[in-house]
């Protein structure tokens, strides 16, 4: 809607308008921001510099300057901003400090063959291993204790598992309402019941979580009869409260932008209301219903509290009436006991900057088919 | 050639569609179009009775349990005991931490939402990307916003300005209001910009014309022609940030939010308590949860009643809006 100036602007109006370019481009510089700090954090895991080895090979504090500074730096689990700016004396104490630690190890935990790895290696990180005192490699996610166990697989398969009952509890439930509102429903009721569902959106996620905590588990326990009270099914309807409007809305759209004439077209044929809206306007508009299937998808496995509240035992499992943790919760409940800078806190950003990717695809494959729908409907290519 | 006017081909009283297509519907009556259609209304009336129940709930078991001494006292360490506690200082640290959150998002969002729609053209690739940005910016978890706010403000910004400082101890490079804030900001910026875009966009393009035609330059067009127009538009933005951002827990987890503070939170670097954040602290940590019940359904209906209010309030300016719009043009 740019209107056109047709003269050179004054000197006071140049600066201003450079100012607001200027700060249009925040957005982008935000999103640029985000990827940069959450990577910046998670870095060292990529790169394998962490190390959570309990017993390792001891480096003498007198062979400081035969060893290279990264390998100094993944030794005494320092920065390069560390390294380079403490004294070679405070280098050589903490060195001394670290064989003295070594040494101090009991004897039975040093022929632990579970001590001397790395947990934060990408092989224990995504593949199952055969802890001491386990029969066989299984998925463990325990940041905890001696030795940290840092398989993110648990955490996917409780994110995808939570996220998938949401989503199929609230899909049909969102597209069948907005099938509703925008197709059957006289015009009157459409202009109460379109904000009335989108209402459901202000409840913030926390008030949702309390409510499937206290009121919600307990009634789905008394009516299913399942074992532990606090589960994936409670919490995956919970989450689908809370993506209902999301996808309602932009599935209402969609539908709502199929143009007039179909509709009128398909009605002077004799088609019913009904075979009118489910053979011409939910054809025409299936982009734009998938798009808000994905796009609630995004929001869905971002979710936090609701998930945090209702249940929060990482265990390796698909069956639906066990508890589960997601990505989310993980990163929520652990962050606060993470040291600033360790390989569990590195772990966290890591799984935030997944986190971030995964919702970063799912919402440029949601905007690229809305996109095109809309296009299309307009005759443009 | 013989053509035929609305009146001849039309029977009679049925100028209405509303009429037409209802007497159309009760002429054919076929079962799987009425099962189906009613299939979709239970839906809508499913998602309709969720809503309430969640509100019923709340409302009648919190109604009870709010007073004045609730909503007026600072409690002692131990907030689960009903008769002693209060939400004074998570009342105050959610309206404080929403406030300085407004400060920052709404000009960077207008002015946002002006280039978008006054200067920028459609088709440059620059554009593109903005609105790329604004629809990614608000499809990201709020935890990863949280991280966000951990790892730049706080880590980042927060310590280079203590080194810069020369603070012997952190002030600024550890959770503090003004970080929640400005993550809450980050946060809430596509909902500014959506909305005054959609205000701004309302406007007729006549009254821009007649202004530039009167020969006002195009800023000052924008500043006292279009902006005052747009103004219920960028309130309704505003107002829908600050409700959003009120019920938000993640992104202040690592940020600001404090288990526990004895006084109200006085300055940008101090700490605050949250309604949000204390409903989670009350759910999951209560060492009773059938005493601590109460005051938890009292402080989720002043969450409630906050978030709610405003975002009503959004609604009716929003439906006011539109209705003046749909006259003038």
């Amino acid at each position: 809607m740019g209107i056109h100036r047709g003269h050179k602007a004054r000197p006071g109006e140049w600066l201003a308008e450079k100012f607001i370019f200027l700060v249009s481009l925040s957005a982008i510089l935000m999103v640029l921001l985000i990827f940069l700090f959450v990577a910046r954090e998670a870095l060292p895991v990529f790169f394998g510099e962490t190390n959570t080895a309990l017993v390792q090979k001891p480096i003498p504090p007198d062979e400081l300057d035969k060893h290279s500074a990264a390998e100094i730096e993944s030794y005494l689990e320092i920065t390069p901003d560390q390294f380079a700016k403490l004294p070679k004396s405070t280098l050589r104490t903490m060195m001394d400090i670290k064989v003295e630690a070594q040494n101090d190890i009991p004897e039975d935990f040093r022929n632990d063959p579970d001590a001397s790895i790395n947990t934060t290696e990408w092989k224990y990180l995504v593949a199952p291993h055969k802890w001491t005192d386990y029969a066989k490699p299984e998925y463990i996610w325990q940041p905890v204790g001696q030795i940290k166990k840092f398989n993110i697989i648990p955490l996917v398969v409780g994110t995808l598992k939570i996220t998938l009952i949401g989503l199929i509890f609230a899909v049909p439930l969102a597209v069948g309402a907005a099938i509703y509102v925008s197709q059957l429903a006289r015009p009157r009721f459409r202009e109460i019941l379109k904000p009335a569902i989108e209402l459901l959106s202000g409840i913030p996620s926390v008030v949702v979580g309390f409510f499937a905590l206290l009121v919600m588990a307990t009634a789905l326990q008394s009516i299913f009869h399942y074992q532990t009270r606090l589960n994936a099914f409670v919490a995956g309807l919970a989450l689908g409260f809370a993506v209902i409007p999301v996808i309602f809305s932009i599935a209402e759209d969609a539908l709502t932008s199929v143009p007039r004439a179909y509709t009128q077209a398909a009605l002077a044929l004799g088609a019913s209301r009904w075979q009118t809206a489910w053979q011409i306007v939910l054809p025409a508009a299936l982009p734009g219903v998938f798009a808000a299937a994905v796009l609630g998808f995004g929001r869905a496995i971002g979710e936090t509290m609701i998930v945090l509240m209702v249940c929060s035992a990482s265990v390796m499992s698909w069956s639906v009436f066990d508890s589960a943790r997601s990505i989310t919760t993980t990163i929520a409940a652990e962050m606060a006991e993470a040291v600033s800078g360790g390989p569990h806190y590195r772990i966290l950003f890591m799984l935030g900057a997944l986190l971030f990717a995964a919702t970063f695809v799912s919402n440029m494959i949601g905007d690229f088919v809305i996109h095109r729908f809309k296009n299309k409907l307009e005759g443009k290519r | 050639m013989n053509t035929l006017t609305p009146s001849e081909y039309l029977p009679e009283n049925t100028s209405d569609t509303t009429r037409l297509t209802r007497n159309f519907r009760a002429e054919k009556f076929d079962f799987w179009s009425f099962f189906f259609s009613g299939l979709t209304g239970l839906a809508t009336l499913f998602i309709l009775g969720i809503l309430a129940t969640i509100l019923l709930n709340i409302i009648v078991n919190g109604w009870g349990a709010i007073s004045w001494h609730f909503v007026s006292t600072i409690p002692k360490k131990d907030f689960f005991d009903a008769n002693t506690t209060g939400v004074l200082p998570m009342i105050v640290g959610t309206s404080f931490r929403v406030i300085v959150m407004t400060i920052f998002v709404i000009p960077v969002g207008v002015i946002t939402a002006i280039y978008l729609t006054e200067y920028a053209s459609h088709t440059s690739i620059l554009t593109r990307i903005i609105r790329a940005a604004v629809n990614n910016l608000a499809g990201v978890p709020s935890i990863v916003f949280g991280l966000f706010g951990l790892g730049f403000f706080i880590n980042f910004i927060g310590k280079n300005m203590d080194d810069l400082l020369h603070h012997p101890n952190a002030v600024w490079g550890q959770p503090a209001l003004i970080w929640a804030s400005l993550t809450l900001a980050v946060m809430t910026l596509p909902v500014v910009i959506v909305a005054t875009e959609e205000s701004l966009k309302a406007i007729p393009p006549g009254l821009r014309e007649a202004s530039l035609a009167l020969g006002a330059t195009k800023l000052e067009t924008i500043l006292k022609i279009v902006l005052p127009q747009a103004l219920p538009g960028i309130m309704t933005g505003g107002i829908l940030a600050v409700s959003r951002a009120a019920g938000e827990v993640a992104p202040i987890l690592f940020t600001g939010v404090a288990y526990y503070m004895a006084s109200l939170p006085a300055h940008l670097s101090d700490q605050f308590m949250d309604l949000g954040y204390h409903i989670f602290v009350l759910s999951t940590q209560s060492p009773n949860i059938e005493q601590t019940r109460p005051i938890l359904y009292a402080t989720v209906l002043v969450l409630l009643m906050l978030t709610f209010a405003l975002n009503i309030v959004a609604i009716l300016i929003r439906a006011r809006v539109r209705k003046k719009l749909r006259a003038l043009g």
